[in-house]
């Protein structure tokens, strides 16, 4: 996630606490926040991800003017050669997810004002079992504060495959996932 | 609300329900939230005949998130000072998740957790570990 600047935002966080299901009201009520430990309302583990809607290059958002990959009048709203990679590759999207770490230096307040820098990691191969060959990179973010402090640090794992994961059963258990 | 280190001995386990029949509209709400819209999680047309997968599937991160809240309903707020995961299965629409924090250590303030998330089926869909400051 490479957003220069990624300001941290109690609506957001609200947002990002319901799509994963939590009622924790550290996340959104500023008054109960304030008699809880953290103090205020903090942002739950793996809120930082969310910095890819600061990121002005996103490459899996629709952005105006451009063509996107999705479905419209057609199945998908760009032409492309076959045989492209599975996972994301079969779909133009950016592979699939096959780890996050994260190392917390301090809580993740409402009105930090955080800076992403991101440096590529590693890469390597791997022959998998139901999606071909595997191609891996990693790519650590660091977060920092207003003050240049670290906040957290980010290291993903992205994996390409050959082609779509192989399906045990309709609605089964597949191999990897997806960002 | 934080765990207290006296308490905790290595082998307890807390587990969670995260999600009962996941909905895909839940997987809407976390493109929305987090801004990964890729359409492999929410664009059933073009996941079945473009990238060739059965149906939509969860963000990875989606996964992460709720294991998370098992987590922080287990430690505390902004008690986490690692977490992190592999993921080992695709999760689905309809899918039921059931989420385990292990005791692996507990030291110098710091307790370690190994983690695992498992579907409906039994299938580990996330496996990782987590570290959290402690009372004494």
């Amino acid at each position: 996630m490479a957003a220069k600047t990624f300001p941290i935002e109690a609506g957001h966080i609200m947002m990002f606490a319901r799509a994963v299901g939590d009622p924790n009201p550290v996340y959104y009520d500023a008054e109960a926040a304030k008699t809880t430990e953290a103090g205020g309302i903090i942002a739950p583990p793996t809120f930082v991800q969310s910095s890819a809607q600061f990121d002005p290059d996103y490459f899996l958002r629709p952005k105006i003017g451009q063509p996107w990959f999705g479905s419209g009048k057609n199945p998908t709203g760009i032409t492309r050669a076959p045989g492209g990679g599975g996972g994301g590759g079969g779909g133009g999207g950016g592979g699939l997810h096959a780890e996050q770490h994260y190392e917390y230096h301090r809580p993740l307040r409402a009105g930090d004002v955080l800076t992403a820098t991101t440096f590529p990691g590693k890469t390597w191969e791997k022959e998998g079992k139901r999606s071909g060959k595997l191609v891996f990179s990693e790519s650590v973010t660091e977060y920092r504060d207003q003050n240049g402090e670290l906040v957290v640090t980010a290291r993903g794992v992205g994996v390409r495959t050959e082609r779509p994961v192989e399906q045990p059963a309709p609605s089964a258990a597949g191999k990897k996932e997806e960002a | 609300m934080a765990l207290s280190a006296a308490k905790l001995k290595v082998g307890d386990v807390h587990s969670a329900r995260l999600v009962d029949d996941l909905k895909r509209t839940q997987i809407v709400q976390y493109a929305g939230a987090s801004g990964d819209y890729n359409p492999l999680h929410t664009d059933e047309i073009f996941t079945t005949k473009v990238a060739g997968y059965p149906a939509v599937f969860a963000h990875g991160m989606l996964t992460m998130g709720m294991t998370g809240r098992m987590l922080t309903d287990l430690v505390g707020d902004a008690r986490l000072t690692k977490y992190g995961v592999r993921f080992t299965s695709q999760v689905w629409p309809g899918d039921t998740l059931d989420s385990t924090a292990t005791v692996t250590e507990v030291a110098d303030g710091i307790a370690k957790f190994d983690v695992s998330t498992k579907n409906q089926n039994g299938v580990e869909v996330l496996s990782g570990y987590a570290e959290a400051r402690v009372d004494p």
